[in-house]
């Protein structure tokens, strides 16, 4: 059932850019503070869309990520112009890792960024197309604390 | 444990201005790898690492971590500084490596974030 929209913005992000890349959901973390979101939900929508970002700025030439605000959930929507992934259950794994030495040296690739945004979310959808891009979306549930 | 005691113990130098280091710090992570740090995270305070750059800032600015010290003597560049004081997360350097610096600081009694 469509929720009822509180509020929705839109973030560009640029692949490579690891200067900038996580600004977007460093804003994400300060809108649903100015809103007095709950802390650990607050920390878990974080969380889960920093690493979406990153992987965007990693991996991907360019991608979307949008956050939408609804009386009972937050959801993140991220698309990318990308890769894709060939094996989402592999890339799911803990532990497993596609990043260049160059990622690694910017302190990813440690293949613990999908299983975090699992960990953090309370449904998360994944679709991806070889030499097209990538999507996820990504729900948290309020739990009638906040809005 | 204050982070100015701190400081002291490790012999660090504080690399950001205008930021007050006089904050209560009770559990540390140390990790190079940032998502190993938004995976166990959950009550660090201070981050330990070895890796100088934004993006160090950026997970600590996500995850609610209040303080860095970087290890190995390494130093941020100016653009990381900027971003720390913008986000008003304190950023200090000692010489010690990252196996000395967690070894003297859990001997004082420090713990680890679960």
């Amino acid at each position: 059932m469509e929720q009822e929209t509180i509020l929705s913005e839109e973030f560009e992000i640029t692949g490579g850019d690891f200067i900038n890349g996580g600004m977007a959901s460093c804003r994400i973390k300060n809108i649903l503070k100015e809103i007095g979101i709950d802390a650990e939900i607050m920390r878990r929508v974080a969380i889960a869309s920093y690493e979406a970002e990153m992987n965007v700025v990693m991996y991907a030439k360019k991608g979307k990520m949008k956050l939408i605000l609804t009386p009972h959930r937050i959801v993140i929507k991220v698309e990318d112009e990308g890769p894709g992934i060939p094996d989402i259950e592999l890339a799911m794994q803990p532990g497993y890792s596609t990043a260049t030495p160059e990622m690694r040296e910017m302190g990813f690739g440690a293949g613990m960024g999908l299983p975090n945004i699992q960990k953090n979310a309370d449904i998360f959808n994944i679709n991806s197309t070889v030499g097209k891009g990538t999507n996820l979306q990504i729900v948290i549930n309020l739990n009638n604390k906040n809005v | 444990m204050n982070l100015i005691k701190i400081k002291a113990i490790l012999q660090a130098k504080e690399i950001t201005n205008h930021i007050s280091i006089d904050i209560e710090v009770n559990s540390i992570i140390a990790s190079d790898l940032m998502s190993d740090v938004l995976h166990a995270n959950a009550s660090a305070e201070l981050l330990l690492t070895g890796l100088a750059n934004n993006q160090a800032v950026r997970t600590c600015e996500i995850a609610g971590i209040k303080a860095i010290i970087f290890v190995r003597g390494k130093s941020p560049p100016i653009e990381t500084i900027k971003l720390a004081e913008e986000c008003n997360i304190p950023l200090l350097t000692c010489e010690y490596s990252m196996f000395e610096a967690c070894g003297i600081l859990y001997s004082k009694g420090l713990k680890t974030a679960k």
